[in-house]
């Protein structure tokens, strides 16, 4: 489904991703796991070329990413959803304009199925009641819900995740982790998820990549990831500080 | 910079043949834009008119030439007052308005949703604006015209007996067809650099809420410095064309 080969990018001769390199298979489920600034959000939107990676090769579907014309990228595109951090959603329409934009600008689909779809998601994600509201009356809680509701819309195969949890309580977070899995079982979609929250990953993936320093420094199963000695994986999961020297702060 | 709007320019006489056409989008700015603005425009122009006619009268008068006051007045507003004035206070309102609403959209990843979920944001963001501000000014500035003219025939009748339909005829009857078509005709230049400016300043901003609030405020010093650049340009031009003397 997802084929990433030794990826490059840089800003300003400061390297975010190093040769990095990852499958995914269809109907898997990723997370991307690292600290801060070490290029999980910028591997996402190379993928969807959001941004152009210096060299390496992005293959989705057998499709060669970084080679294909826009109009072949955007068809390409409307088999991809991306939930955003921020929700991204457009503030000058209202909830059921947002999710009706991807349906009118791409496919041609008569107005009941427009408006079938557009309940189908607001279901999904049980906010129904916000169908008229503007984006500046939602929390931010709704905000990632409907953000997820308008990346569904156009039943995409393959769904990326840039944090979704991130800036959210913990019951809300995990909500949106467990409709983030609902949804994905539902629909059938292959997944890959940027997040540092460790509960959203333990519900959702079935693997888990680790970057650091713009390499994947490990790679497996969640529970294997989590209950590593590797003092890199101890440090980032632990609830303590673990100095070099292996102390506990 | 230059080069940066240059290439933006470019890319907006690409994409603004290229079908699908926003229609819609086109229409609802030119109506949001224009109502915008309008208000302030017709203040402007209003005191602008009544202001020059004050200013003139004396002079005029200095020279026993008070007769011509109307015709003056007119000539000043339909050459060259009504139309920088206009694109100036247009400038101040639409250009900075466009520039801190796409910066706003660039820093919050609303535009890369959009790309993302294969729509051109160029062409549904950017193309619209440009042509909704490249038309509505001109039309604008038909309107500032009008007023101005009105608020210096109020001050016309302050100093001299005059009806509107004597006033109107000198006006009508010292301004030409030379003066006229170039003073609204510049404006569909200043309309493309206030959207072109406005877009640019929003469409590459960088560095978050602060990136937004430099967009907005450059948007409005390059857009009214471009402006009097090319006003001065086409004047220049205009003249060239329709000389004033015969």
């Amino acid at each position: 489904m997802v084929e990433v080969t030794k990826l490059h990018k840089s800003f300003n001769g400061n390297v975010v991703l190093d040769g990095v390199s990852f499958v995914v298979e269809e109907a898997e489920n990723m997370v991307v796991f690292g600290r801060s600034g070490t290029g999980k959000s910028v591997l996402l939107k190379c993928m969807i070329r959001l941004m152009e990676p210096e060299s390496g090769d992005i293959k989705i579907n057998g499709k060669d990413v970084l080679h294909l014309g826009l109009k072949e990228l955007n068809h390409l595109r409307k088999d991809i959803g991306f939930l955003f951090q921020g929700a991204a959603l457009y503030d000058s329409m209202s909830v059921r304009e947002n999710l009706e934009f991807p349906l009118i600008r791409n496919f041609e689909l008569d107005r009941k199925e427009i408006d079938e779809r557009v309940h189908f998601v607001l279901e999904a994600v049980s906010l129904l009641e916000a169908i008229d509201k503007m984006p500046s009356e939602l929390s931010g809680g709704m905000k990632k819900r409907i953000g997820l509701a308008r990346s569904i819309i156009t039943k995409p195969k393959l769904m990326f995740y840039d944090e979704p949890t991130t800036g959210l309580d913990p019951i809300t977070s995990k909500e949106i982790s467990v409709l983030i899995i609902d949804l994905q079982h539902q629909l059938q979609m292959t997944s890959i998820v940027v997040t540092h929250d460790l509960l959203c990953a333990k519900i959702i993936a079935d693997r888990a990549i680790v970057l650091e320093d713009g390499k994947i420094v490990k790679e497996g199963n969640i529970n294997d990831l989590v209950t590593s000695n590797d003092p890199f994986l101890k440090n980032f999961f632990s609830d303590e500080i673990i100095e070099n020297n292996g102390s506990k702060i | 910079m230059i080069g940066g709007l240059s290439s933006f320019s470019v890319r907006f006489l690409k994409e603004v043949f290229i079908p699908p056409y926003e229609v819609e989008q086109i229409r609802k700015h030119m109506i949001e834009l224009g109502m915008k603005t309008l208000p302030i425009v017709g203040v402007t122009g209003f005191i602008i008119g009544l202001v020059i006619a004050m200013q003139l009268s004396p002079v005029l008068k200095r020279f026993g030439a008070e007769a011509f006051l109307p015709g003056s007045v007119g000539i000043s507003i339909v050459r060259e007052l009504g139309p920088v004035i206009c694109a100036l206070i247009f400038a101040g309102r639409v250009s900075s308005g466009i520039g801190a609403e796409l910066g706003s959209m660039r820093v919050t990843e609303q535009i890369d949703a959009m790309e993302v979920s294969g729509v051109n944001p160029f062409r549904y963001l950017v193309v619209t604006r440009i042509f909704a501000t490249t038309f509505i000014l001109p039309i604008l500035t038909v309107y500032v015209i009008f007023i101005s003219l009105i608020g210096a025939y109020i001050a016309v009748v302050l100093v001299q007996n005059m009806t509107w339909a004597y006033y109107l005829d000198r006006v009508i009857f010292a301004v030409e067809f030379g003066d006229a078509i170039p003073g609204v005709t510049k404006t569909f230049v200043f309309g493309f650099i206030v959207g072109l400016v406005g877009c640019y300043k929003g469409y590459t901003t960088e560095n978050g809420t602060e990136g937004v609030g430099k967009a907005s405020t450059s948007a409005v010093v390059v857009s009214s410095l471009l402006i009097l650049i090319f006003d001065m340009v086409l004047v220049k031009l205009s003249l060239w064309i329709w000389p004033v003397v015969k």
